[in-house]
C-alpha cells in the first residue's frame, strides 16, 4: 500500500542572508516539497541560521563519482599558471 | 586483490587525517560500525527527550518552560541531522527505527534514570549534557564527512544546554536550605550515571583500538572521563555543592583528580535493560510512533493527491 511508505528524502540549502549563496545544509523526509520547507525551518534554522530555503529530492540530483574523481579534477593539477602567483614581476611593481 | 589495494587507501588515506564521503570506497566493517554509532547516538538523542518532557508541564516558570521547550526541540534536531547522517551509509530511517523499538539498536543508558525532581533538569544539562559535549567536540574531526558536520552543528547547539543546566542548578544552590538540598540530591543520584556514559574502563572496551584506528573515536573513554572529572569538581566546588565520591582527590603529581571505583554492574545492568525506565521508555517511544501512524499516512495521501492535481492541470 503506498500510503505506507517512508517520506521521501530532500536535500536542504540555506542562504544565511541576503547577498550569500544557498549552501548545502543536510538532509530530511517529507512528505512533499511544502512540507520539506516547513521541516527545513525546524531542523536547520532554529537560530537564525536562515534568510531562504532551498529543497530538492535526493533522488533528483546527479553526483560525480568517486571513481572519476581523478580523471575530473586531475588535469588542473599541471597548470598552476592559472594562479596570480605563478608570474615573477618585480617588488616594484604597484597596483598589480 | 583489488579489494586490498582499496583498504590500503583507504587506511592510509583515513590515517592522514582525510575525510571520507558516502559514496567513496569504505570496508564493510567500517561502514556498519560507523551505522551502529550514530544511529545509537541518534537514538540516544531522541530517547534522550522523555526524561525531560516530563518536566515541560511543571516548570518553574514560563521562563524555564520556554527554555526547556527549545533545548528538547534541540534534541529531536539532533536527532535528525544524526539519522540523515547514518542513511548516507545506506541504512533507512525507517529500518533504523525498528531497530530501535525492537531492542537491536542501543542508546545511552542514562536516560534509563529517571526524573525525581525539577533538579534533575539542572543536574542533566550541566553533568549529562557536559558529558555528551565532552564525548562529541572530538568527533568533529572525525574521519566520516556527514557525521563530523552533524557533530559540529550539535555541539554548537549543546553548549547552550550546558549552561542552561549550570543555571538551574546555580539559583537552587543560592536558594532556600530546601532548595539547595534538592540540587545535592540531583548531583548525588546523576554523578556516576554521567561518568558512565563514557563507556566501560579502556581494558575492557575490545572495540577501542580498532575505532581509534578508523578516527570514529579519537580519545579512549578512560581519557574523556578523566577530562570530564577534572572540569567538573571545580564546577560543583563553585555551587557550594559535594561530589558523591568519598575517594575524590587532587592528586599534586599528576594534575588529575583522582576518583572512586565506577559500578560496572549497575552500568551492564542497565545496559542489559534492566534499569529503572527501559521499559517505559522504549514504551513511550513506540506509542508515539504508532499513533503518528495516521499522520504520516495522511501527508502521504495527500503529497499524492496534490502530485496527481498537477499533473492533471498540465
Amino acid at each position: 500500500m503506498s500510503s505506507k511508505k517512508d517520506w521521501p528524502l530532500w536535500e536542504v540549502f540555506i542562504r544565511s542572508r541576503q547577498g550569500m549563496s544557498h549552501k548545502h545544509a543536510g538532509s530530511l523526509h517529507a512528505a512533499d516539497a511544502e512540507m520539506a520547507i516547513t521541516n527545513a525551518r525546524d531542523v536547520y534554522t532554529r537560530r537564525q541560521e536562515g534568510a531562504s530555503i532551498w529543497v530538492v529530492p535526493s533522488d533528483q540530483i546527479t553526483a560525480s563519482t568517486p571513481e572519476d574523481k581523478e580523471m575530473m579534477f586531475d588535469p588542473a593539477n599541471d597548470k598552476i599558471y592559472r594562479h596570480p602567483t605563478f608570474y615573477n614581476l618585480p617588488d616594484e611593481l604597484e597596483h598589480m | 586483490m583489488e579489494n586490498i589495494n582499496l583498504l590500503e587507501r583507504f587506511d592510509a588515506y583515513v590515517a592522514a587525517n582525510k575525510k571520507i564521503e558516502p559514496k567513496d570506497w569504505m570496508p564493510d566493517a567500517y561502514r556498519k560500525t560507523l551505522i551502529r554509532q550514530i544511529s545509537q547516538h541518534a537514538h540516544s538523542e531522541i530517547v534522550g527527550m522523555l526524561p525531560e518532557g516530563n518536566w515541560i508541564t511543571r516548570a518553574p516558570s514560563l521562563k524555564r518552560k520556554a527554555i526547556l521547550l527549545a533545548k528538547v526541540q534541540d534534541e529531536a534536531g539532533h536527532g535528525l541531522y544524526l539519522y540523515s547522517a547514518a542513511e548516507t551509509l545506506g541504512i533507512d530511517r525507517d529500518e533504523l527505527i525498528q531497530q530501535l523499538h525492537d531492542g537491536r539498536a542501543k542508546y545511552s543508558s542514562i536516560f534509563n534514570y529517571p526524573t525525581l525532581t525539577w533538579a534533575d533538569m539542572g543536574a542533566i544539562g550541566w553533568l549529562v549534557d557536559g558529558a555528551a559535549i565532552m564525548n562529541q567536540v572530538p568527533l568533529c574531526k572525525c574521519s566520516y564527512g556527514p557525521y563530523a558536520r552533524a557533530m559540529v552543528r550539535v555541539c554548537k547547539e549543546e553548549s547552550f544546554h550546558q549552561r542552561q543546566g549550570y543555571e538551574i542548578m546555580m539559583t537552587l544552590a543560592n536558594g532556600t536550605p530546601e532548595q539547595k538540598q534538592m540540587a545535592q540530591d540531583s548531583l548525588n543520584r546523576w554523578w556516576w550515571p554521567a561518568l558512565m556514559m563514557f563507556g566501560p574502563a579502556d581494558d575492557n572496551s575490545p572495540n577501542s583500538e580498532r575505532s581509534m584506528r578508523w578516527k570514529i573515536k579519537l580519545f579512549s573513554n578512560d581519557e574523556l572521563r578523566q577530562r570530564m572529572v577534572d572540569m567538573t569538581v571545580p564546577q560543583a566546588e563553585m555551587l557550594g555543592l559535594t561530589i558523591p565520591d568519598p575517594d575524590l582527590k587532587y592528586k599534586e603529581e599528576t594534575g588529575h583528580y583522582d576518583f572512586g571505583e565506577i559500578q560496572w554492574e549497575e552500568f551492564y545492568n542497565v545496559i542489559k535493560g534492566n534499569g529503572p525506565c527501559n521499559k517505559q521508555r522504549i514504551a513511550t517511544r513506540k506509542k508515539a510512533y504508532d499513533d503518528g501512524a495516521w499522520v504520516r499516512e495522511a501527508a502521504n495521501a495527500h503529497a499524492e493527491k496534490k502530485a496527481k492535481r498537477k499533473t492533471k492541470a498540465a
